[in-house]
């Protein structure tokens, strides 16, 4: 086993085993720092992919800005060092066993395919570069994506007046 | 990276896939029920990119559509911290059980 792929096994553990505890952790605030290390995960699961720019869109985004606005949002509306209320035993029963069966199911789909012709990786930095994709980002060819650039600069516009308007409500407090 | 087969990374991200649902289904407060959906968009964002570099390396689609999944999903996270916010204003709590103000 070579050292990228040793490198690989333990990204996923350090991937999977936040992520875990983030769904299973007593308390709410350590749940949202499991969610931290868990997208940091992620992070390097991109750094080793050799797309650097998505990797650094994910740690500024999910890292910097939605686990930030999550705790933010723990503590305007929670009690943190509080433990969360446990789930009824049947729903946790029910739940793993959801889980696993779409788990199970979804593997032996995927082992169905587990001779999928892979092209050679080409080394990072001629395809994946800032450069080149920034350029078919903003490209109106065939295959640019400007369109969709647009459409998402508006969805963000709206989503930002949308939170201003829903949460600058000054009702009188419910007696 | 090529020595790791590609039906690796699907695993992975299956098996964090099934944890968010896992946590979804689980938890009654709303924001970590926010984070598990977060953990579900991640594992669609990793089939992106890895179908991207191992299928068609000489493309960028993949990256596109998890960069704008990256997008929708700050959008959601937003305008859904506002509505829990404002539903904590109303019912004190966060609750998914008390807030059943519409349900009779």
């Amino acid at each position: 086993m070579s050292a990228s792929a040793v490198i690989f096994y333990i990204i996923s553990v350090a991937i999977l085993v936040p992520a875990l505890l983030a769904v299973t952790s007593k308390k709410i605030f350590r749940s949202a720092i499991w969610l931290l290390f868990s997208l940091t995960g992620i992070a390097g699961l991109y750094f080793w992919l050799q797309v650097e720019f998505v990797a650094a869109v994910q740690i500024v985004v999910y890292v910097g800005g939605i686990v930030v606005l999550i705790i933010f949002s723990i503590f305007l509306t929670q009690q943190s060092g509080k433990d969360l209320p446990a789930p009824a035993r049947v729903r946790t029963i029910f739940a793993v066993l959801a889980a696993c069966a779409g788990f199970i199911l979804t593997c032996a789909v995927l082992t169905g395919y587990s001779g999928l012709a892979t092209r050679a990786v080409i080394g990072s930095g001629t395809v994946g570069s800032v450069g080149n994709i920034g350029s078919q980002l903003l490209s109106t060819s065939e295959h640019g994506y400007v369109l969709p650039f647009e459409v998402i600069s508006i969805l963000l516009l709206a989503a930002m007046v949308g939170c201003i308007v829903i949460a600058i409500q000054h009702k009188p407090e419910r007696q | 990276m090529t020595q790791v087969p590609l039906i690796h990374i699907l695993l992975l991200s299956t098996a964090l896939f099934f944890i968010g649902m896992y946590g979804l289904l689980t938890r009654r407060n709303l924001i970590t029920m926010l984070m598990s959906v977060e953990l579900i968009l991640n594992s669609v964002n990793i089939n992106f990119v890895a179908f991207n570099r191992y299928l068609y390396p000489d493309r960028l689609d993949g990256v596109f559509f998890s960069l704008f999944i990256v997008a929708i999903a700050a959008a959601e996270a937003a305008v859904a911290i506002a509505i829990i916010i404002n539903l904590y204003r109303n019912f004190r709590s966060i609750d998914v059980e008390s807030a059943d103000e519409m349900k009779y």
